[in-house]
């Protein structure tokens, strides 16, 4: 009778899983302890991000990221009209005015790690390097649709061997 | 002497005999095969949430990708979750009324984050990674079924070690290209390409995928 009822309470034990539950930090438990903070530690320096110079693959990289963030109120063309504009956000100025073509690239870049009125700061989600991306595509879209036939010739002569 | 045993005790110890091994196979069921089962496993189950967050509403009726909320999922082992400021970057001026989201805006004003409900979860032994997988062509459908049609988030696959094993024996089929991963509806068809194209434009595996190793480190 002993020797069953051993047997039978080490089966329900098996079933127990304590592993399944280990205190240990990750991104979204609650908090263990404060993290003792290791010594020599220095404030973060911030660098002013230098422009990184302009490739395919800068541009190609920007296309990725404007479709992910910028689309939803920028749209595609950029003109202002993207999905949440046309369910009632304030409109956005398109890129093909007058003043934007003019403004320099940094303002595009600041504008994205700041924000600008009713449009909030992206910088938590786009870091330094993926702005200028995005800024160098934001570039491509502009030429793109003020693109004239002799620009096309020339661009062509250019690539071609 | 008279029978100690009437003829009827050969019924009942036989029936005794049947109970016990029921109980015994009842038990084991129980013990063995109910832990994996979809109802414990809590496959199709959706947590009630603080907000009642619509994947349908926002991925597939507005285009929004997968990364503008969950930005890490490319580069972290954590796919992340959207802070209340990403909600807010357009509930900030739609749907501002709305007393469905009282809760967000709250959150923002008190500078609390809002609680979501695990719906995926592993135990805390299995280590997992989100962006090698995004990396080596496994779109979110593999693991987290068709969200983008999703009106409440629920678990869609009973994520068990079996099912992590069943494709890490053989990832060719679920392999998919790029531009892909993140479309929650896609299935393999006539233009996907063959299963050993992809695994070697990935460079997959180049070990043994099925080590214990692998997961439990
Ligand atoms: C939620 C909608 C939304 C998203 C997403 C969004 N913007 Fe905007 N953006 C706006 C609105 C609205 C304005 C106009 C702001 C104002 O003038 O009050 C604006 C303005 C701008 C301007 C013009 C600033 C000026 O000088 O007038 C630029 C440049 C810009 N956005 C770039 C971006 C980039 C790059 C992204 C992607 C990282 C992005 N935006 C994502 C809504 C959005
Ligand atoms: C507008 C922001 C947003 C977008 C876009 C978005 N999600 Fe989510 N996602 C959330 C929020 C908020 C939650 C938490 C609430 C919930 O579980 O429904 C969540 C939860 C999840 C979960 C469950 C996480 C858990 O608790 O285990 C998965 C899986 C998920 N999302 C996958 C996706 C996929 C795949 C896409 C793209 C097809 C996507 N999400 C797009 C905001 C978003
Ligand atoms: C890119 C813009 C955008 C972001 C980011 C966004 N939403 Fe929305 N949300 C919308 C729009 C637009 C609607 C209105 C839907 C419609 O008109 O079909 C909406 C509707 C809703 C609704 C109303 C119920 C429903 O599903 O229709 C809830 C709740 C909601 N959002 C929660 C959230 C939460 C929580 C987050 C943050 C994880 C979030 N949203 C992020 C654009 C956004
Ligand atoms: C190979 C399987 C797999 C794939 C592919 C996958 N996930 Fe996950 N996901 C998981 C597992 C497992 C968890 C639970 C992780 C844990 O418990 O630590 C999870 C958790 C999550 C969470 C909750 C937050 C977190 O990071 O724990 C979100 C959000 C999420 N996944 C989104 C996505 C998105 C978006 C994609 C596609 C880009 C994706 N997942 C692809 C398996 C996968
Ligand atoms: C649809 C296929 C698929 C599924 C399902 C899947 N994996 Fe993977 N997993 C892969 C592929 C492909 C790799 C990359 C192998 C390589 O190239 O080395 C991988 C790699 C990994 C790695 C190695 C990461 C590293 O940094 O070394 C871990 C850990 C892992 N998977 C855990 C899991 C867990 C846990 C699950 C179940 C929740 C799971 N996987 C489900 C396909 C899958
Ligand atoms: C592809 C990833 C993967 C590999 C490889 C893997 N496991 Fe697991 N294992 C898991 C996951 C995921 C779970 C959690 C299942 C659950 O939620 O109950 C798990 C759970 C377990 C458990 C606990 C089972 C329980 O019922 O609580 C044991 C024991 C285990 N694994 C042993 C092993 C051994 C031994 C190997 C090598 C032969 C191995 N695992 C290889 C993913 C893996």
């Amino acid at each position: 009778m002993i020797r069953a009822l051993a047997i039978l309470s080490l089966c329900a034990l098996s079933a127990c899983s304590d592993m399944s539950e280990q205190p240990k930090q990750r991104s979204y438990s609650p908090l263990v302890g404060p993290a003792p903070t290791p010594t020599g530690v220095v404030t973060f320096l911030y660098r002013e991000p230098t422009p990184p110079p302009l490739t395919l693959a800068l541009v190609e990289r920007g296309q990725q990221r404007f479709r992910i963030f910028c689309t939803p109120c920028h749209s595609e063309l950029g003109n202002g009209q993207g999905m949440i504009v046309q369910r009632g956000f304030p409109e956005p100025p398109s890129y093909m005015s007058a003043r934007l073509l003019k403004a320099p690239t940094r303002h595009f870049v600041d504008v994205i790690a700041q924000g600008h009125g009713a449009m909030y700061s992206y910088a938590a989600r786009v870091p330094p390097a993926d702005r200028w991306a995005i800024a160098a595509y934001i570039r491509a879209l502009q030429k793109s649709q003020n693109a004239s036939a002799e620009d096309l010739a020339a661009a062509r002569a250019e690539a071609a061997p | 002497m008279g029978s100690v045993f009437r003829p009827a005790a050969n019924f009942w110890a036989s029936l005794t005999l049947l109970m016990m091994a029921l109980a015994v196979a009842a038990f084991s069921l129980s013990v063995w095969l109910w832990p994996h089962s979809d109802d414990a496993r809590r496959v199709n189950w959706a947590p009630a949430q603080p907000v009642p967050f619509s994947h349908q509403h926002h991925v597939s009726g507005l285009g929004i990708d997968c990364r503008y909320c969950h930005a890490s999922v490319e580069v972290s082992s954590n796919a992340g979750m959207p802070p209340t400021y990403a909600c807010m970057s357009c509930h900030s001026q739609i749907w501002t009324n709305a007393a469905l989201l009282e809760p967000v805006r709250n959150s923002l004003k008190d500078d609390r984050p809002l609680v979501w409900r695990r719906v995926t979860d592993v135990p805390d032994y299995v280590y997992f990674d989100h962006s090698i997988h995004i990396a080596k062509g496994v779109g979110c459908s593999s693991c987290h079924g068709d969200v983008a049609s999703m009106a409440l988030t629920y678990k869609a696959k009973s994520l068990t070690m079996q099912f992590c094993l069943d494709c890490h024996r053989d990832p060719g089929p679920r392999l998919r290209p790029k531009d892909k991963i993140y479309d929650t509806s896609w299935t393999r068809d006539a233009t996907t390409p063959a299963p050993e194209l992809l695994l070697a434009a990935y460079g997959v595996p180049q070990r043994n995928l099925t080590d214990c190793s692998i997961c439990h480190r």
